[in-house]
């Protein structure tokens, strides 16, 4: 195994191959070096701008290299701080990346799901423009090929902060990896939601979206009947995974009171 | 938060004691909040070597043939270790008690019988060396057919989880394929009881995990010695253990320990000092043996799996007058400590209750699942469980409150047991009044007025006037006494054959005088068709010095 | 396998040694500075016994690369006392927070950079802020007792 450093996102860019797996924070990758099942390189950049935090027109510009910790300090972040505060204890908020976040596999990545479901843009080193969240993560569980690196994370501030919403499912607290997390996203136009988002982590082979929740909560308003409909279809076109935590007959069957019980504590504000 | 109730039996205690009763400070406290206390893996040394284990991926498997060329040929690899290096490659942990056959290799050469199970050591320069080398071991396997449920692993064609023993049963004394408890006669007694409650309890095996992993580091010591940092909760049980597999005296082993990073009965099973010790014997280096998380998670020994069946007879007013057990003792594929667990568990029945007829057969039965042993109470918290489920299922029968039917069943100090020993010093009834206050729990007047020190003894100090016994499960074939031979030899007589007896009559009588138990234990009678015993002072030695395990202890 | 040189400050004091490419800070402190003082209980992250804290703030030690404390400040509990043990020491002794000791060094390690950050946490403050250390002794309650009592006394000195 080799470890190579590069100053430059670009440089570090330019060296992935399919033989190479690029550290962030080290809380996914160190795991499979100290197992000896790491890619034959791993590739390292101590670039800047991969910890900088801007503020942006509709939002913010987050470097990939940005901690939980640093999440939680920002006070313009306060939406994000539960998400945060979610993923591992404090020693791992002080080292996990919101880029390596997006590649980590159940029962991680919750803080993936809710980018997913605020529709966060990705904009990946050496390439031009950014890309929805929503295709990485569907190319994530294909195999082969290099890996992107991922520069930056465009993150839309939620126009009305009650509109966000989110909850790790999890066995033990304050410190336990999900048997699911779900982020809802819900703006509303008039009292009636346009553009609902919903996302579910450990729930697939990659953070998903309900896109039959989606289709039933949009242009209505968030009443019981809404929610109870909602509810019924949480697990529609999900794939979840059996694993040491839950079965995946067991995370089928809880998805809809959890889904409910978040959406009732978003109506009620 | 701790609550001294001193009300009770303040009679019997003295308070004024210069450190019980008192807080105090541990006296290796210093060295744990420095970071300086030495854990086995707190030691230096210049050169060490990693050891690391080629494991089954298959839960049985017949091994055709282990390749070790392309490992050996690997950056950093020192030398290779077969089941064919380990000078006695065969053992079972309780041998050095004299109890069981030896069943278990270090180094498995023929099949492996639990997913994971170790066939082969990589001993290299760095660990990342000796994982990268144990990868390149090319093992050709032939699969086998598993068992992992207890039950299904007594029925006829079963695979044969570990050939030593053919039914997947451990034999107990060399007579009977379970351990058997026998007081009273329950079947006479179900026959008059006005209820018969039945049920089935079960509980899955429990890592110990400690925060330490498993683990030694052996090195040669000057004047032919090796020296053997180690994790181990029995120091002087893996002192034994190395020194039997590696047929040496053990005046040449200089092991360290006791400073352990948390073992719950998780760091008596001895797998690492043996081979630490053989990888510095053979390299003339430092050698470190310990496992990662994932391998502690895997192939370290758990509290083993219970099944149980109970079966009581209660009369109207909720006396429990007799108490049937089956239970099944999952010990993987190996016997480990699991035979004791079920001597222990066996003595402990029918738990703190006054029940004048008791019966309970229970198998120490072979799985294709990893071996068990030792964890915080093992033998007693799986059946205690099975059995205070049963007793609020008795209780909800009969409609009593459980804390009341419990206190009416309770021992009382002078009351026999069916292990033939006369309870004192009881103290369940108080616990009981104290749950139930703290609980708010109403008593029945008897129930607030019962006391431990009252009620007890007289009609209740007999043994029954008469015990139903029986032959069911008996084997021929092993020898009651030594089961291993002392000293690394050979272990002792393999069974030549085991057909299991044809049913004896059931419930013969056997008289016994109600005042002097009577109870014979299996091992003392003459073993039925065994090769001759060696003399008795030498051979009894482990089996007397641990009498309280087998039952043997005499008074 | 190519090693690179690594210095760092370590409790106060310059070190430099070796690291073989890939390895983490742990073995590094552990094999090749002698610190023995983090432990090793995992090597994935998930039980703390390896805390360390880099430039004020717990990292753990397997999951990060030794070379990546070049030119940085690490604080292991063998650094705690100096000169006399330290006082959430004399608390973990005075409210029994240890048994088997294991996790001892790591809980420190993680108390100390809450109260730095933080002099009079609540009991959840104090909960949250160990919740990245198992004690599999389970003694949690006495850690939590010994913390807050390390406060305590602080505020009133």
């Amino acid at each position: 195994m080799r470890v190579e450093s590069y100053n430059t996102l670009a440089e570090a860019a330019r060296a992935m191959g399919p033989d190479a797996v690029f550290m962030a924070g080290g809380t996914l990758v160190m795991r499979d070096v100290n197992a000896g099942t790491s890619a034959g390189r791993v590739v390292r950049s101590a670039d800047p701008a991969l910890t900088e935090i801007r503020a942006t027109g509709d939002g913010f510009s987050l470097g990939s290299g940005v901690t939980m910790a640093r999440v939680l300090a920002h006070r313009d972040l306060a939406f994000l701080a539960p998400v945060a505060r979610a993923v591992g204890g404090p020693q791992v908020r002080n080292m996990a990346t919101i880029g390596g976040n997006i590649f980590a596999h159940h029962p991680y990545g919750d803080f993936a799901v809710a980018l997913l479901a605020l529709g966060a843009r990705v904009v990946l080193a050496g390439q031009g423009g950014a890309k929805p969240l929503d295709d990485l993560l569907r190319e994530r569980g294909r195999s082969g090929g290099t890996s992107p690196i991922v520069a930056s994370i465009e993150v839309p501030r939620p126009r009305d902060p009650r509109a966000f919403g989110f909850v790790k499912v999890s066995r033990i607290k304050p410190k336990g990896v999900s048997v699911m997390s779900i982020a809802v996203n819900l703006p509303r136009d008039g009292g009636r939601m346009r553009g609902a988002r919903v996302a579910f982590g450990a729930m697939g082979p990659a953070p998903l979206r309900a896109s039959a929740v989606e289709r039933v909560l949009e242009g209505q308003s968030l009443d019981a009947a809404t929610i109870a409909r909602a509810a019924q279809l949480a697990s529609d076109g999900l794939d979840p995974p059996t694993d040491a935590l839950a079965s995946a007959w067991y995370r089928r069957e809880v998805a809809g009171t959890h889904l409910r019980r978040l959406l009732e504590k978003m109506e009620r504000g | 938060m701790i609550e001294f109730r001193k009300e009770f039996f303040a009679n019997e205690r003295d308070d004024n004691l210069n450190e019980i009763g008192k807080p105090t400070r541990r006296q290796d406290i210093l060295g744990h909040v420095t970071g300086r206390s030495p854990y086995f893996d707190d030691h230096l040394f210049e050169g060490l070597l990693h050891i690391r284990c080629v494991r089954s991926p298959h839960h049985h498997a017949r091994i055709r043939r282990i390749d070790i060329s392309a490992a050996e040929k690997m950056p950093g690899v020192v030398r290779v270790l077969l089941g064919k290096d380990v000078p006695l490659n065969l053992n079972t942990l309780l041998s050095l008690l004299d109890f069981g056959l030896d069943d278990e290799p270090v180094l498995s050469e023929t099949k492996v019988a639990y997913k994971g199970e170790p066939v082969a050591a990589i001993i290299a320069e760095s660990e990342a060396q000796a994982r990268a080398a144990v990868k390149m071991v090319k093992v050709e396997w032939e699969v086998l057919p598993h068992v992992l449920d207890v039950e299904d692993a007594l029925k006829p064609g079963a695979p044969v989880v570990c050939d030593v023993y053919p039914t997947n049963r451990f034999i107990y004394h060399g007579k009977f394929d379970h351990q058997k408890l026998r007081y009273g006669d329950v079947e006479e007694a179900f026959n008059r009881a006005d209820h018969i409650v039945e049920g089935r309890y079960q509980m899955s095996p429990i890592e110990q995990a400690p925060m330490e992993t498993c683990g030694a580091i052996a090195a040669p010591e000057v004047n032919d010695r090796f020296v053997c940092f180690t994790s181990t909760q029995g120091l002087f049980f893996s002192l034994g253990t190395a020194a039997k597999l590696l047929t040496m005296p053990s005046s040449r082993l200089h092991f360290v320990g006791g400073t352990v990073g948390g073992g719950f009965g998780g760091k008596v099973d001895s797998m690492h000092e043996p081979l630490a010790i053989l990888g510095a014997m053979l390299t003339g280096r430092p050698c470190k043996y310990a496992w990662d998380r994932e391998e502690e998670m895997q192939v370290g020994a758990p509290r083993g799996a219970e099944r149980w069946y109970i079966k009581d007879g209660i009369t109207r007013d909720g006396r429990i007058i007799a108490r049937k057990f089956t239970g099944y003792f999952d010990s993987g594929a190996y016997t480990r400590l699991s035979s004791y667990a079920i001597i222990k568990g066996v003595g402990h029945l029918p738990g703190p209750y006054t029940i004048p007829n008791v019966y309970a057969d229970v198998f120490c039965v072979y799985t294709n699942r990893t071996p068990a042993t030792a964890m915080r109470g093992f033998g007693i918290t799986g059946v205690d469980f099975a059995i205070e489920a049963h007793m609020d299922k008795v209780a909800e029968t009969v409609g009593m409150n459980p804390i009341d039917l419990r206190i009416l069943n309770s021992y009382r100090d002078g009351d026999m047991k069916a292990h033939r020993r006369l309870a004192k010093n009881c103290a369940l009834v108080e616990c009981c009044q104290v749950v139930a206050e703290k609980g708010g729990v109403a008593l029945s007047a008897e129930s607030r007025s019962a006391t431990s020190l009252t009620g007890g003894g007289g009609e209740r100090a007999r043994l029954p006037a008469r015990t139903a016994t029986d032959q069911a499960g008996a084997v021929s074939g092993f020898k009651g006494g030594n089961y291993a031979r002392k000293g690394g030899g050979a272990s002792g007589p393999q069974p030549v054959a085991m057909p299991v007896a044809a049913p004896a009559p059931a419930y013969a009588n056997s008289p016994q005088r109600p005042a002097a138990p009577a109870y014979q234990p299996a091992a003392t009678a003459p073993p039925a068709a065994s090769p001759p015993t060696p003399p008795a002072d030498t051979a009894r030695h482990g089996a007397l010095r641990f009498s309280s395990l087998s039952g043997f202890r005499r008074r | 396998m190519a090693k690179k040189p690594v210095t760092f400050m370590l409790n106060g004091s310059e070190r430099a040694a070796f690291a073989e490419e890939g390895l983490n800070l742990l073995e590094f402190l552990r094999r090749a500075v002698g610190d023995l003082s983090p432990k090793y209980g995992c090597g994935q992250g998930t039980c703390g016994a390896c805390t360390v804290i880099i430039d004020g703030e717990t990292h753990l030690s397997c999951l990060t690369m030794a070379e990546a404390v070049q030119g940085r400040k690490v604080e292991t509990a063998s650094g705690l006392a100096n000169g006399k043990v330290h006082p959430l020491q004399e608390a973990f002794m005075e409210h029994f927070a240890a048994q088997c000791g294991y996790c001892t060094p790591g809980m420190l390690m993680s108390a100390k950079v809450l109260l730095d950050h933080n002099p009079s946490p609540s009991r959840a403050e104090v909960i949250e802020a160990i919740s990245g250390n198992l004690c599999r002794c389970t003694g949690y309650e006495p850690i939590i007792d010994a913390i807050l009592a390390t406060a305590n006394t602080r505020r009133l000195a």
